[in-house]
């Protein structure tokens, strides 16, 4: 668990350039322990580069990324040790399709927390249960259907006992009819109380799991607060247009 | 014309052309004289056995250990080629160029003769040693482009997850993206070994003793004691007999895999 009073994820004056590109043009952002942050806004808007700068998978140029008020930009920081404590989920799942379901879970559980072969089997087997594809352990990602390999993922992701989980647009990739098997597992994910923030396109599941809310345009953050207020009666006219859109 | 006429045509045509080519081949070969110079039964028995105890298996020794020892230098290689460090992926460009654009005969000469020369060592195991030593480097350069193709086709998104659960670089390298990198590669990889079968013809330049000869060496050695052909075409046959079921199972494993998929 988080130290109480500092902040789960802190970012300020965030910026990254991808060459002469500018994708972040100063972001400030802060969620809490326990809270869930949607971050919505039309494709391009710097979103999901803003989620990967949290564990460095991409390098911010320039700002502060504070995570469990750790500075992760430090060269002292040891990255692999912070990455281990946030669970991060992709849009395109990325299992590892030379491993079977369980080994994509045990294998960093062994390799990276130390646990010995049992326990990580063990954790395996009650986070797939969890995510409900507890049947199949023994199958290749490559025999699964997309909801049951981004649960899969999830699963993964929940073994490391992460203090949060970040989700890049993590039903994106799903046919329609999937999708709400992932949600329910994220609902259930928010209700035990995992700090989350997710980037989405999924208003629905913004307004009733989302403590927060927050619409980027063109590397900026143009509006944020409770979801239901920003969704239902947006101040910005960037966010009415894009909501439009959407909704 | 129906259009259906006309393909039966032509695929009638092209049936006749190979057809003609093939009897044409027949009649026109001196069929008493290759038999004569080929196919001498007497000789086929008194060579089989030691071509088969002796060089057939020097063969495959050979091939096995040039393989595994190319396959190491070749990951060595392609690790160096897309290391960070500058001064490896010159090394590596360097090695690649040169190992590659040199004829492997030149380069297990230099190994068997230039080397003991020029700098006074003599490579262990003496001129198979050398001459496999060689088979080794030129191999390495060549897998270590295939290689290093493999790793860069395995998608981005798995070094990504692999990082995201806190696995270093090394680690995610070897654990996840080099075994992946290999399931890519194995028909490329699979040429690499047919090759090297007949790359280690090229090892008599080292020099070779009788109990160190494989199928080419043996067969030449076979056709001046028994001033007949013979032994050529059973040489011939020992490679097929070699390399045509191998390719059969590679492809075969290959299937599987693309099903498990």
């Amino acid at each position: 668990m988080t130290t109480n009073g500092v902040p789960a994820i802190e970012v300020a004056e965030l910026r990254k350039s991808f060459g002469p590109n500018e994708v972040l043009k100063g972001i400030d952002l802060t969620v809490a322990p326990g809270e869930v942050v949607c971050v919505i806004g039309p494709s391009g808007s710097g979103k999901s580069t803003l989620l990967r700068c949290v564990n460095r998978l991409e390098e911010p140029t320039s700002g502060k990324v504070l995570v469990e008020g750790i500075d992760i930009l430090d060269p002292e920081v040891d990255v692999d040790r912070v990455r281990a404590r946030i669970g991060m989920v992709f849009q395109q799942f990325n299992l590892f399709p030379h491993l079977t379901v369980l080994r994509n879970l045990t294998i960093a559980q062994q390799r990276v927390l130390g646990r010995s072969k049992d326990e990580a089997i063990d954790v395996a087997r009650k986070n797939l249960e969890r995510v409900g594809v507890g049947d199949k352990i023994d199958a290749y990602p490559a025999h699964l259907s997309g909801g049951q390999q981004q649960r899969v993922a999830i699963a993964r992701s929940l073994s490391m006992n992460p203090d949060m989980m970040l989700f890049d647009e993590p039903t994106s990739a799903l046919d329609p009819e999937l999708v709400g098997d992932v949600l329910d597992v994220m609902r259930d994910l928010a209700r035990s109380g995992m700090t989350m923030m997710v980037v989405t396109h999924e208003m629905g599941f913004a307004r009733e799991v989302g403590d927060d809310l927050v619409f980027m345009d063109e590397g900026l953050i143009v509006e944020s607060g409770r979801p239901r207020e920003v969704l239902s009666n947006p101040q910005h006219k960037r966010t009415q247009a894009f909501l439009s859109k959407v909704l | 014309m129906r259009r259906t006429t006309k393909r039966r045509i032509s695929r009638g045509v092209l049936y006749l052309i190979f057809i003609a080519a093939v009897v044409l081949i027949a009649i026109s070969a001196d069929w008493e004289r290759l038999r004569a110079n080929f196919l001498q039964t007497d000789i086929a028995r008194e060579q089989l056995p030691d071509m088969i105890t002796v060089a057939a298996k020097n063969t495959v020794l050979f091939t096995l250990i040039a393989f595994a020892g190319g396959l190491l230098l070749g990951v060595v290689l392609a690790l160096m080629k897309l290391s960070t460090v500058l001064p490896y992926r010159w090394l590596a460009i360097g090695y690649i160029e040169l190992f590659r654009g040199l004829p492997a005969l030149l380069t297990i000469f230099g190994m068997a003769y230039v080397l003991p020369i020029a700098f006074n060592v003599n490579v262990p195991g003496g001129a198979v040693g050398a001459g496999l030593l060689a088979l080794i480097m030129v191999a390495g350069a060549y897998m270590a482009e295939v290689i290093r193709a493999g790793i860069q086709g395995v998608p981005k998104g798995q070094t990504e997850a692999a990082r995201s659960l806190g696995m270093g670089s090394g680690r995610t390298m070897f654990s996840i993206i080099l075994p992946q990198a290999f399931r890519i590669v194995i028909p490329p990889l699979t040429n690499e070994f047919v090759l090297l079968i007949k790359d280690t013809s090229l090892l008599f330049i080292a020099g070779s003793t009788l109990a160190t000869r494989e199928i080419t060496t043996f067969a030449r050695d076979g056709v001046v004691n028994t001033a007949n052909a013979t032994p050529l075409l059973m040489a011939a046959m020992l490679y097929l007999l070699i390399t045509v079921p191998l390719t059969r199972l590679v492809a075969v494993l290959e299937r599987r895999m693309a099903r498990s998929r």
